[in-house]
């Protein structure tokens, strides 16, 4: 596939947070529909790239350049690269106190929507999807009227997660070790969304270490990051060799990032 | 809001006249007879002084005992300081400046089609979902829409007086009701309670009045939305509600109009009354001028509120939303004589710019086993600071007596202030006495998280002030609720990004 029909193009993509360089540079290409694992020890940079992408106002991209769908995502502000089609789920979703649920949802795909030139949901219509979303991802409909993720465990965080993403349907899902902290049937629900939104067009980088999950994803492309680059592309074989020897052993017998 | 009634001054005009004949005769005050020559003779020349007062007194034609109460107040006045406690910084006024008797606003003085309304006024209506014909009204367009007011007020009116209910202008009570203003006026709130009260004494103009007879349960809310746009009943207003044995009403006090007016003072004082099973709901949105993003001009708001849970098991609930005003200094509170009666305080008061608010309440226990609870949520953006003042009092009689308060408060950038002056005085050692108190920002974590999911900053800080409040939202008659958040929202533009 040629890179002008990418959905995301990233290009010697430098991250800085604070003083530090995180991202060296990054460059990298996802297709539309496709989807993407992305691996690497921690502090490698995995989480910097979704929320360098995601625009948040820490994240200090130095150059480079991120295409989505052929639109310069380093010139938008954060909801207008959500309103653009980028979900990039949280690794601990803040909460939002007193804030009801489904209003925040709400809200927010009536803000996606409207960008997409769609009609905004009314209460109605919002409820009764958000309940079959619930329902799909093995949450209870009450978790709907409660205030965001306030008093929500980590598993039930993640959830709230993929709810949205369910809803909102982006052309990009960015989710970040969205299986830690979830059971066995969390996993299953995440897999099958993925599949689901998959079939309707939706393209996924995930970041995850969960190799039987990882195998249930059927990635199109397996990516490794070291030291703030990706320094591996390959297949599911890249996974389950890393999942076998861990990181550093991997690492040593491919050689040293550059 | 639905239906907003003018429910005083159009509608007590014409009292006790079929519905046509009303709106004739309101048709006709206003465009044949002509305010012009009422005007000349009704108003007064700034100053202050006990002629001012005389002629006040004379205007109104009223009864002797209103006019020495006044006299009685202006003496106190004259002896009394203006408060420095308040962590408040206001310009000093002079009263000699003011006019104290202004007659409505001349046809002539109004705009005549909201193509002459300010258009920054007329966007804030259309935020906050007031209806287009309503909004001509608000802003002083001397249109039709004032009489649709008064037809329902009139429908309105009639519902009311089947059950015995009176809910008219203080002016029509002192003319018609005077026994009532005579036993209750100046009962909770006393001339020399404070100063900017006795100086209310002297010169109160008008406001509203409100009774509930005996076991009657007002049929509807009590609304004086319009009052104070059309009837300009101005600076000094006196409102009066009286709770016979086992009645209830709730009463709606709201001006989400913004005065266009710049450096007014503004000192009302409301006086409240429940007896034996009584129970009156009192809330209030202001939203009065708050001077512009630089701090020039807006609304000095000095107001007294005070309810007297008189009978037993009576109960008293203030419920406020203070988005406007350049100062606000106000403590609605409850004196809890009654055996088992409860005062209740739900507040929100947002202070934006360089506006200052010290607000909070006082819940005085008088009898056994009362209650009171207070909920205070303080938000403050730009360089505003807001203050919460609160008293709890609990009496050596009050035994058993309970206070939960909790206080919250919100900051939103970094050069606003907050600041909390709880104060609890206890004679009992029975008494419980509960105190929560939290100060939080607007993290930047929350705001980013509610951008990444499509939401831009401002209706992202609208949802998360929106959240924060919901306690006391909840409190709020339903219509007000939805015109309160869009109200939150709008005073809070421009407070972040």
């Amino acid at each position: 596939m040629s890179a002008s029909s990418a959905l995301l193009q990233v290009r010697d993509l430098r991250v800085d947070i604070g003083e530090r360089t995180v991202l060296q540079s990054v460059t990298l290409d996802v297709q539309p529909g496709s989807l993407v694992v992305l691996m690497g020890a921690n502090g490698s940079g995995k989480s910097t790239l979704g929320m360098a992408l995601a625009g948040h106002p820490n994240y200090h991209v130095v150059s480079g350049q991120a295409l989505l769908d052929g639109k310069n995502l380093l010139e938008l502000e954060a909801h207008e690269r959500a309103r653009a089609g980028l979900f990039v789920s949280f690794q601990a979703p803040p909460d939002v106190p007193g804030v009801k649920n489904n209003l925040f949802v709400r809200t927010a795909l009536n803000a996606v929507r409207q960008a997409r030139g769609e009609e905004p949901q009314d209460a109605f219509d919002f409820l009764a999807s958000a309940k079959a979303a619930a329902k799909e991802l093995g949450l209870p409909a009450s978790m709907l009227g409660r205030p965001v993720n306030e008093g929500f465990s980590g598993g039930e965080r993640k959830r709230n997660e993929l709810l949205q993403l369910s809803l909102m349907q982006p052309r990009l899902a960015m989710l970040d070790e969205i299986d830690s902290g979830m059971d066995v049937d969390g996993v299953r629900a995440v897999v099958k969304l993925v599949e689901r939104l998959r079939s309707e067009g939706t393209a996924f980088i995930i970041i995850s270490h969960y190799l039987q999950m990882i195998e249930s994803l059927h990635p199109d492309a397996v990516l490794r990051l070291d030291g703030g680059k990706i320094v591996e592309e390959g297949d599911m074989e890249l996974a389950r060799s890393i999942a076998r020897t861990g990181f550093k052993q991997h690492a040593a017998t491919v050689g040293a990032p550059a | 809001m639905t239906e907003p009634v003018d429910t005083v001054s159009a509608a007590s005009a014409i009292e006790d006249k079929p519905q046509d004949a009303a709106l004739t005769q309101a048709l006709q005050r206003s465009y044949q007879h002509g305010f012009v020559t009422d005007i000349e003779t009704d108003s007064l020349p700034p100053g202050l002084n006990e002629d001012t007062i005389r002629a006040i007194s004379r205007k109104k034609k009223e009864p002797e005992f209103l006019l020495n109460w006044r006299l009685a107040a202006f003496e106190r006045w004259l002896k009394m300081e203006a408060p420095t406690w308040p962590y408040l910084h206001l310009a000093p006024i002079d009263y000699q400046a003011i006019s104290y008797y202004n007659a409505p606003k001349t046809a002539k003085d109004q705009p005549k089609s909201i193509d002459e309304v300010d258009p920054k006024l007329l966007e804030t209506y259309e935020k906050l979902g007031v209806p287009l014909h309503e909004r001509a009204a608000l802003a002083g367009v001397a249109v039709d829409a004032v009489f649709d007011s008064v037809s329902v007020g009139t429908t309105f009116r009639k519902q009311l007086a089947d059950v015995g209910v009176i809910f008219c202008s203080f002016s029509h009570a002192v003319e018609h009701h005077p026994e009532l203003i005579e036993k209750y006026l100046g009962t909770v709130v006393p001339v020399s309670d404070n100063y900017y009260a006795a100086l209310n004494s002297a010169v109160f103009s008008d406001g509203s009045f409100v009774y509930i007879p005996k076991g009657v349960h007002c049929p509807m809310e009590l609304s004086s939305y319009f009052r104070i746009n059309a009837a300009n009943s101005g600076q000094f207003e006196r409102t009066l509600i009286i709770a016979e044995e086992g009645s209830d009403v709730s009463y709606l006090e709201g001006c989400t109009a913004p005065q266009r007016d710049e450096n007014q003072l503004h000192a009302a004082v409301v006086e409240l009354i429940a007896h034996d099973d009584a129970f009156i709901k009192y809330s209030t949105v202001q939203n009065w001028y708050p001077g512009d993003e630089n701090g020039v001009g807006g609304i000095y708001n000095l107001v007294t509120k005070r309810g007297l849970a008189a009978g037993k098991r009576s109960r008293i609930a203030w419920t406020q939303i203070e988005t406007g005003s350049a100062v606000t200094w106000k403590y609605p509170s409850v004196i809890l004589r009654g055996d088992e009666s409860s005062g209740e305080f739900y507040s929100i008061a947002v202070s934006n710019h360089y506006q200052q608010a010290d607000t909070g309440t006082k819940m005085v226990h008088l009898g056994k086993n009362t209650k009171s609870r207070i909920v205070s949520k303080g938000i403050s953006a730009g360089h505003a600071q807001n203050s919460y003042r609160g008293l709890v009092r609990i009496n050596p009689g009050a035994s058993g007596a309970h206070n939960h308060t909790q206080c919250d408060s919100l900051l939103i950038g970094t050069h606003c202030g907050a600041h909390t002056f709880p104060y609890i005085d206890t004679a009992r050692a029975d008494a419980v006495v509960e105190h929560e108190a939290t100060t939080t920002r607007i993290s930047e974590e929350r705001l980013f998280y509610c951008q990444q999911r499509g939401i831009e900053p401002e209706e992202a800080t609208a949802l998360i002030v929106g959240g924060f409040c919901q306690a006391v939202l909840e409190e709020l008659p339903m219509e007000f609720a939805l015109e309160a958040k869009a109200l939150l929202a709008v005073s809070l533009e421009g407070s972040v990004g």
